[in-house]
């Protein structure tokens, strides 16, 4: 068990070594001078020299992804070029607001569509079956972007049941922050439902073919009994995994939502950097989105053999 | 029967929006970029089946006019996708050694990035313009071809044809281009179809998020974003652009699903 960890952990070692490369390397591929594309109009050769000098640009190429790796290891991400903030704090702050979104998202996606897909595939062929394979084939063709307009049409501004703009932190009052985060945890829930609830019922599937099953039923098992403890339990691996891959998934898009109901998180900080050019910023967000990822996946692997502990020892 | 349907709805919905583009390119019922401010704003009717915009713009001509852009650049990115992609999965997985582990490196780092942040990272490289949309997103795709190309390739070369043929003194890249490519289609085509949808739906997002083409040229994704100014007194205009986003993107599912079964009987059914 110790040794599948230690395994899982080490293989991660390179991919985020591999991240961090590809993050340094952003600002070099930039066409031409990166200082001067950033610095615009208010170039001139002093604060070309000082803005050269504080992204490392004046040294060699390895000199200067030592530098930058050992400052990032130690939380310091640089500043801002638009604003002068520390960007590590700035992060911080927006991704509390973005997981605040992402987090209960995949909960209540997983709470819905995992029962939904495990019925659907127990009654194969059967309307429910047929509806919730066309449900979630249809809810995974609507894009979050639409939805998302639609949802604030109908409930923001048609009903009037949920503010339209502004942004209330669950931190400073969880109640008012709660009514703010209905819409975009909606809009997100209905997209990833179709998603899981199809990958469930298709796990299901396999597992229910299984000669195991045939038995368990012979042996004179409730039907409940054989779903959830000998089905259900062998099905729901493959579910978790994507679970994961939607929770990072989710983050590194959450741009969307967070533009269509005016939240201040971490997308929007990232679409902004682009906009402004501001490349230690936009460096800043894909790297720890990336690690994110990176630790959300692992996390996943982690838990796996609490459903699956075949994984452990294999 | 379920094949045919997936084929024939899916081709006939793609039929009517190649269609739509291409006539916009000469006609349009009205001119798509023309202000007109005595039209502002007018809900679905007989001169505007799709009403106007803001500017008093017929909706109907601009989503003709998008079409274009929309399904060009994802036309364009999966093209680029497949190009690099291609190149990269042949020669890692029929000559392998380092350029396979090479490109495993990077491909696995490529991937570490989550879905749509890939095309962001590249466009704030590559800029928002079209080439920089279509490059960041056929370089954020081509990982996966790589993939799925380089499995494939490793799958046919151990096959008996494959050795008959060398035994037979074809060189390598005659064996190569003869039989092994022409066997390694299928899945790439698969992929090709839903691509295109995962194309046309970060090329949206992109544009929805401000990066994409600039106004006043219409794509379907700065339509939809710019109507949500006007949402609560033009509810149209939020509504039609992402309905054509939609169907166009359901149409390329159900293709895919089609061409699937069509191509590859072991998935069949899943």
């Amino acid at each position: 068990m110790l040794r599948y960890f230690l395994q899982r952990l080490l293989w991660s070692v390179p991919t985020v070594l591999l991240v961090a490369v590809s993050v340094f390397a952003l600002i070099r591929l930039i066409p031409g001078d990166p200082a001067l594309l950033i610095l615009g109009d208010r170039a001139t050769p002093e604060t070309l020299d000082a803005l050269r000098q504080q992204l490392g640009l004046d040294q060699g190429l390895t000199v200067q992804f030592i530098a930058w790796l050992g400052h990032a290891l130690r939380g310091d991400l640089g500043h801002s070029i638009l604003t002068g903030e520390p960007i590590l704090p700035l992060i911080f702050d927006r991704f509390q607001v973005s997981f605040a979104v992402v987090l209960p998202t995949v909960a209540l996606a997983g709470l819905l569509a995992v029962p939904l897909g495990t019925i659907a595939a127990w009654k194969q062929g059967s309307a429910t079956d047929i509806v919730t394979v066309a449900g979630a084939t249809l809810l995974l063709s609507i894009p979050t972007f639409w939805m998302g307009l639609l949802i604030l049409l109908l409930f923001g501004m048609r009903l009037g049941w949920f503010p339209i703009v502004g942004y209330v932190s669950i931190s400073d009052d969880w109640l008012a922050g709660l009514v703010y985060l209905v819409m975009p945890i909606s809009t997100l829930v209905v997209h990833e439902v179709g998603g899981i609830a199809r990958m469930a019922r298709a796990s299901t599937l396999e597992v229910l073919r299984l000669d195991y099953v045939t038995h368990a039923r012979a042996k004179g098992l409730s039907e409940a009994r054989v779903l959830l403890h000998h089905v259900f339990r062998n099905a729901f691996g493959p579910t978790w995994t994507l679970l994961g891959l939607i929770l990072g998934n989710l983050l590194g898009g959450i741009a969307i939502v967070e533009t269509i109901f005016t939240i201040p998180g971490l997308g929007r900080l990232l679409v902004e950097a682009i906009f402004a050019r501001d490349y230690p910023v936009i460096q800043g967000c894909l790297l720890c989105i990336s690690l994110f990822y990176v630790a959300v996946n692992l996390l996943i692997d982690f838990v796996y053999p609490v459903f699956d502990p075949r994984v452990a020892v294999s | 029967m379920k094949l045919r349907f997936n084929l024939l709805a899916g081709g006939s919905v793609m039929a009517i929006v190649a269609i739509a583009a291409l006539t916009a390119l000469v006609w349009t019922p009205h001119d798509p970029l023309a202000l007109s401010f005595t039209t502002r704003l007018k809900p679905p009717g007989s001169a505007f089946p799709f009403g106007t915009d803001e500017f008093g713009r017929d909706l109907l001509s601009r989503l003709m006019a998008g079409a274009g852009p929309s399904l060009g650049i994802s036309l364009l990115a999966v093209l680029t996708a497949l190009t690099i992609g291609i190149t990269l999965g042949v020669v890692s997985g029929y000559w392998r050694g380092w350029p396979d582990r090479l490109l495993m490196m990077v491909t696995d780092a490529l991937m570490a990035f989550p879905g749509i942040l890939l095309a962001l990272g590249l466009l704030a490289i590559l800029g928002a313009h079209m080439r920089g949309i279509v490059l960041a997103l056929g370089l954020a795709f081509a990982p996966a071809v790589a993939r799925i190309m380089r499995g494939t390739v490793i799958s046919v070369r151990e096959r008996e044809f494959v050795d008959a043929s060398r035994l037979m003194g074809n060189s390598e890249l005659f064996t190569l281009a003869r039989h092994v490519l022409p066997n390694c289609l299928a899945p790439i085509i698969v992929l090709a179809t839903s691509m295109m949808g995962w194309a046309l739906l970060a090329e949206s997002a992109l544009s929805f998020l401000g990066l994409g083409l600039a106004p006043p040229a219409p794509t379907w994704g700065n339509m939809l974003s710019a109507s949500r100014t006007f949402l609560s007194q033009a509810p149209w205009l939020g509504i039609f652009p992402g309905l054509a986003i939609s169907l166009t993107l359901l149409a390329m599912n159900l293709l895919g699903d089609g061409l699937r079964d069509l191509l590859d009987p072991r998935m069949r059914g899943l």
